[in-house]
């Protein structure tokens, strides 16, 4: 057993990696061991890769030892199944997928190896990350750290769960609704998905092209800043990646917030808001104020309109996106197919689960003859609206903050009878994604003993001022620091 | 609007999606919920919004015409359920 | 009673490019299946689309040559369907924003006038691959097709036209004059067997005055010949329905040319409900006027124009001028050939023993195995006196075969004609000589008889020469000698 204790951010990894306190390979070992004896509680992982972990480690300290490596050099990460591997499955939480070995990498992927992250596996979430609490998947649900009788929110899921049971430093996950934001504030979490076209889509298997962006999970807005500097990129490869400059996200982390305008929409605390979740997020807005913040009231009229336009837009491009999977050219192929429209309504069947069937059929509806003025069309009119609420907003405040999700984490199995139950967990965080602007969650208390977050929406390409939002507030509270009891014995 | 099981069947063979009797009642049931949810588009006001695509007002960029890929046949088909002759096999095609 | 014939074309261009029009891959005609089909091509997840700057400028170029109206802002959406030679289930497409708007193509009839067919619009896609029949591969017979998908991914434009045509003859001369456009631009090979144009025909017929017919579209038309062809049975085919009493049922069919039958697709029976949305992978594609300008300065030389330029710097008839100008490489060889010899020779070498030749060996003018500098030389031969027309078709026999100097094939074959008039003299006294009674026959003979009398001497001095003395020169000093006999 390994009697080293070590830190569990990534700033205070790096400067112990330096020091030489520990090395990649001891880190990695330590992560690698924790997984096999923790995580069979979290289910957090869909594929561990010990091996090639410790490979990357290994090269890490050579690469330490040299001097001047990136700051993520020798840290262990671990990614959302569904970022391609070259080599390594990427199920996407998908039967369809199970089979699934991509000779190609995601560009983040590549990213990260080109700083020197080390590779723990790949993380489990809802299938093709359609859903809120990670209960989608084929291998069955991630549980919460801090009670595992509930949901670690989703689609993330698995990316939320190994950074709250300590089961990777921190992880890559996606976000087309909320899947970053939610995970991260049910599991007490620092996450940001930020600006679409920030990150490259490139190898990330795509649910609704229009919305799905690159993220990551953390413990501190200090390590999203750290992990964001690798994510972000300009990629030729993918055509809604935006060219331009990736400003370094650490520098401006500890400039002061006086006279900072925050809007706080009246929209978000309505009808549906949990009592102790409004009273963390209210507390967390007068500690801003404390800041020397100024908070100001603002009005984002069409909140109510996100949730329905979503539930068009995601699956009319979902609906296409997924046709790929087809059973011809990989993935998985039902038996003994007796022709051709046998093999694909079989393999489509077997291998998708109810939720993405369910989801592909209301998409193919909504752009179907007949019904596609009065719901896609319409839905894109709304979109419009949505965003322009928020250019709007953005005009009279720098950033906007409420509550992440109406409620803590729920039970296991509680919302799984009602779609649309579920679909109302992401009320807060849609509309971020409708619009394309940059959001984030971070941990701003506790309600019945489960955290809750705080959301901070920002302007368009403007997360290094996010960032520096969140990690001051985080160096006044210490709701980021706190642990699951069972996690921190 | 509502949708009968008899359009969750064309829909689905639209989707290529085998449905069994079974399933047929809830997956009706379950997509009737979403949308009655979606449903609360209608009461919005868009006359004169014009649709939007995308959620920024980027451009497309081009690339130049050079082939950039070289043959890696063996690596896409490895992982294929059924090729013969560096074919992809499928149930018969008609045309 | 009288029937008209409505037709409407959508023809597939093949855009030339190097790499796919969303992805670097070859279009190389003819590789080993699936070596050109890359991760995108192969919609493996997560893999994007990045479009090709040169299928948009030769889309451009083809909608400056057909004054049309150039989409600006133009855009893609996706058309779902499923089929196994759609690797993504959708194809990326051009609806509510083309590349090129309406335009209009002048066609030439065969009695002398013209006609406007005009264009609806013409937008960029990408083509899909290939499903192979199991006969054609492995030889197993295990009821299962074979997917190649190199072709997928390839650039096309599909040209989409009013319904302006109203016989066989009009949409055969339209589907000619798309393949000279679109060739002499330099945007498609225009190559029909390898299916580098294909062409849909929409089809209806009625009484005239009444309303529009129901319409039946015949896919993939890859020769001149099958579409004329296919139109005139398949009109033929609708009257006949029509007049014993039955309705044409809309549809798709497909024409097989060897077998002259068409029959219903058996694939597109399923009412198809496409879908179409915009793709969210891909932006709107802006085309600015300095692009559409500078393009438009440098556009190669149109069919029309260089017809006209062929009549007056060649000197061409309009009929040999049109064929001539037609397609781009045939245009630039005749002026290459034309450049250092007869240009009107060599038309009639082009449009006669070159033709007649391709055409009997089934061979497209680019598998044309003489070169222009060696039809050039043919003819300056010619035009010198050095060969007879009789002795250009054996060099040309020659040059066909893969011998590749002219000059050298004469003196190789002794194909030079004798055209010393020294010698042409001396043969000429020598058979005269040699044939007293038959000169006695000449001198005795009527005026009027002795033209066809010299035929004997003519044929001596031939024989005598080996064929090779220059006949006119031979004709000339034998009339001046035997009337010096008078």
């Amino acid at each position: 057993m390994h009697t080293k204790t070590f830190p569990n951010t990534i700033a205070e990894l790096a400067a112990g990696l330096r020091a030489g306190e520990f090395t990649s390979v001891e880190l990695t070992q330590h992560y690698l061991d924790r997984i096999q004896q923790l995580d069979s509680q979290y289910n957090s992982f869909i594929t561990v890769t010990p091996e090639l972990a410790l490979q990357q480690a290994a090269a890490a300290d050579t690469r330490l030892a040299a001097g001047d490596a990136p700051l993520l050099c020798g840290i262990p990460i671990a990614h959302k199944d569904l970022f391609c591997t070259a080599g390594i499955k990427t199920s996407c939480g998908s039967k369809m997928l199970d089979n699934f070995v991509p000779p190609y990498s995601a560009t983040i992927v590549e990213n990260y190896q080109r700083d020197g992250a080390v590779m723990l596996g790949k993380l489990n979430m809802d299938e093709f990350a359609m859903g809120s609490s990670n209960e989608n998947s084929f291998y069955g649900p991630a549980k919460n750290p801090w009670d595992t009788e509930r949901v670690p929110g989703g689609s993330s899921g698995g990316s939320a769960a190994a950074v709250a049971a300590q089961l990777a430093v921190a992880t890559t996950a996606s976000d087309t609704g909320g899947s970053i934001r939610q995970p991260a504030s049910l599991c007490g979490l620092t996450g940001i998905k930020p600006t679409y076209g920030r990150a490259s889509r490139y190898g990330m298997v795509a649910f609704a092209s229009s919305l799905d962006q690159a993220g990551v999970i953390t413990r501190s807005a200090e390590d999203a800043a750290i992990m964001l500097n690798t994510l972000a990129s300009y990629d030729p490869k993918d055509s809604t990646s935006i060219d331009r400059e990736v400003p370094d996200y650490t520098t401006d982390l500890g400039d002061d917030l006086n006279g900072l305008k925050i809007g706080v929409p009246k929209e978000y605390f309505e009808a549906g808001l949990d009592a102790d979740t409004e009273k963390a997020v209210r507390n967390a807005l007068a500690e801003y104020e404390k800041l020397g913040a100024e908070l100001v009231e603002i009005t984002l009229p069409h909140t109510h309109l996100a949730v329905p336009a979503y539930y068009v837009i995601a699956p009319a491009e979902a609906s296409a996106n997924l046709s790929r999977f087809d059973g011809v050219r990989y993935g998985y192929r039902c038996e003994d197919p007796q022709d051709l429209m046998d093999l694909y309504t079989r393999s489509r069947a077997e291998g998708f689960g109810q939720e993405v069937k369910q989801r592909i059929m209301v998409g193919a509806y909504a752009l179907s003859a007949g019904y596609y003025d009065a719901y896609y069309k319409k839905a894109q009119q709304v979109r419009r609206l949505i965003k322009k609420d928020f250019v709007d907003a953005f005009e009279k405040v720098d950033v906007i903050m409420g509550p992440t999700c109406p409620n803590p984490a729920f039970k296991l199995g509680e919302k799984t009878a009602d779609p649309v139950a579920m679909y109302l967990e992401d009320i807060y965080t849609i509309s971020t994604n409708l619009a394309g602007l940059p959001g984030m969650s971070i941990p701003a208390g506790f309600s019945s003993g489960l955290p809750v977050g705080l959301q901070i929406t920002g302007n368009y390409f403007d997360e290094a001022h996010m960032l520096n939002i969140a990690h001051r507030f985080q160096q006044v509270t210490d709701w980021h620091k706190q642990m699951p009891a069972e996690v921190q014995s | 609007m509502s949708i009968e099981q008899k359009d969750i069947a064309k829909v689905a063979t639209l989707a290529r999606l085998a449905i069994s009797t079974e399933e047929i009642d809830d997956t009706t049931d379950r997509i009737n919920k979403v949308l009655n949810l979606v449903d609360q588009l209608q009461a919005a006001d868009t006359d004169s919004i014009a649709p939007m695509a995308h959620p920024l007002d980027a451009v497309q960029r081009l690339r130049a015409d050079s082939v950039t890929e070289t043959n890696n046949r063996d690596g896409f088909q490895a992982i294929a359920p059924a090729t013969e002759d560096g074919l992809y096999l499928v149930p018969k095609v008609i045309d | 009673m009288s029937w008209e014939t409505v037709i409407g074309l959508e023809v597939h261009v093949q855009l030339a490019t190097q790499s796919k029009i969303f992805s670097g891959s070859s279009t190389a005609f003819g590789a080993e299946p699936n070596t050109q089909a890359s991760a995108v091509d192969l919609a493996m997840p997560g893999t994007l689309p990045v479009p090709n700057e040169a299928a948009f400028k030769y889309a451009v170029m083809f909608g400056l040559a057909i004054d049309a109206e150039i989409g600006k802002e133009s855009a893609f959406e996706r058309k779902n369907y499923f089929y196994p030679d759609l690797p993504k289930g959708y194809q990326t497409t051009q609806l509510e924003k083309p590349i090129v708007g309406p335009g209009r193509v002048e066609i030439a009839l065969d009695d002398g006038s013209t006609k406007d067919v005009r264009i609806h619009h013409a937008h960029l896609e990408e083509d899909a691959g290939k499903s192979l029949h199991e006969a054609f591969f492995g030889g197993e017979s295990h009821g299962m097709s074979g997917i190649d998908l190199n072709r997928a991914g390839t650039p096309l434009i599909e040209v989409v036209t009013e319904p302006d045509m109203s016989n066989a003859a009009e949409a055969v001369a339209m589907a000619k004059k798309l393949h000279s456009i679109v060739t002499s631009l330099g945007i498609c090979d225009g190559n029909m067997s390898q299916g580098s144009m294909r062409f849909d025909v929409n089809i209806s017929v009625r009484r005239p005055g009444e309303p529009l017919g129901t319409r039946t579209e015949t896919k993939n038309l890859n020769s001149f010949k099958f579409m004329e062809e296919c139109i005139a049975r398949e009109v033929q085919r609708q009257i006949d329905v029509i007049e014993d009493g039955g309705q044409v049922v809309q549809e798709t069919r497909l024409y097989d040319g060897a077998s002259k039958v068409s029959r219903s697709m058996r694939s597109k029976e399923e009412a198809n409900d496409y879908r179409y949305f915009p793709c969210p992978d891909l932006l709107p594609v802006v085309i600015e006027d300095d692009y559409i300008e500078a393009l438009r300065k440098t556009l190669p030389e149109l069919p029309d124009a260089r017809s006209t330029r062929f009549q007056s710097d060649y000197g061409l008839s309009a009929y040999d001028a049109n064929l001539l100008s037609a397609d781009a490489t045939t245009a630039s060889y005749f002026e290459s050939a034309a450049q250092q010899s007869d240009a009107k020779l060599v038309a009639n070498w082009m449009m006669g023993e070159l033709a007649a030749r391709l055409n009997a060996e089934e061979k497209e003018f680019a598998d044309n195995p003489i070169a222009a500098e060696q039809l050039s030389a043919l003819v300056a031969r010619i035009s010198d006196g050095t060969l007879s027309n009789k002795m250009a078709r054996q060099v040309f026999d020659h040059l066909w075969t893969g011998e590749s100097d002219v000059d050298a094939i004469i003196d190789k074959h002794g194909l030079k004609q004798v055209s010393d008039s020294g010698a042409i003299e001396a043969l000429v006294d020598e058979v005269i000589a040699n044939s007293p009674q038959q000169v006695d026959n000449y001198v005795k003979a009527d005026e009027a008889k002795r033209p066809k009398m010299m035929g004997y001497f003519v044929g001596q001095i031939m024989k005598a020469s080996k064929g090779q003395a220059n006949p006119q020169q031979v004709n000339a000093v034998l009339a001046e000698k035997l009337a010096g006999l008078l």
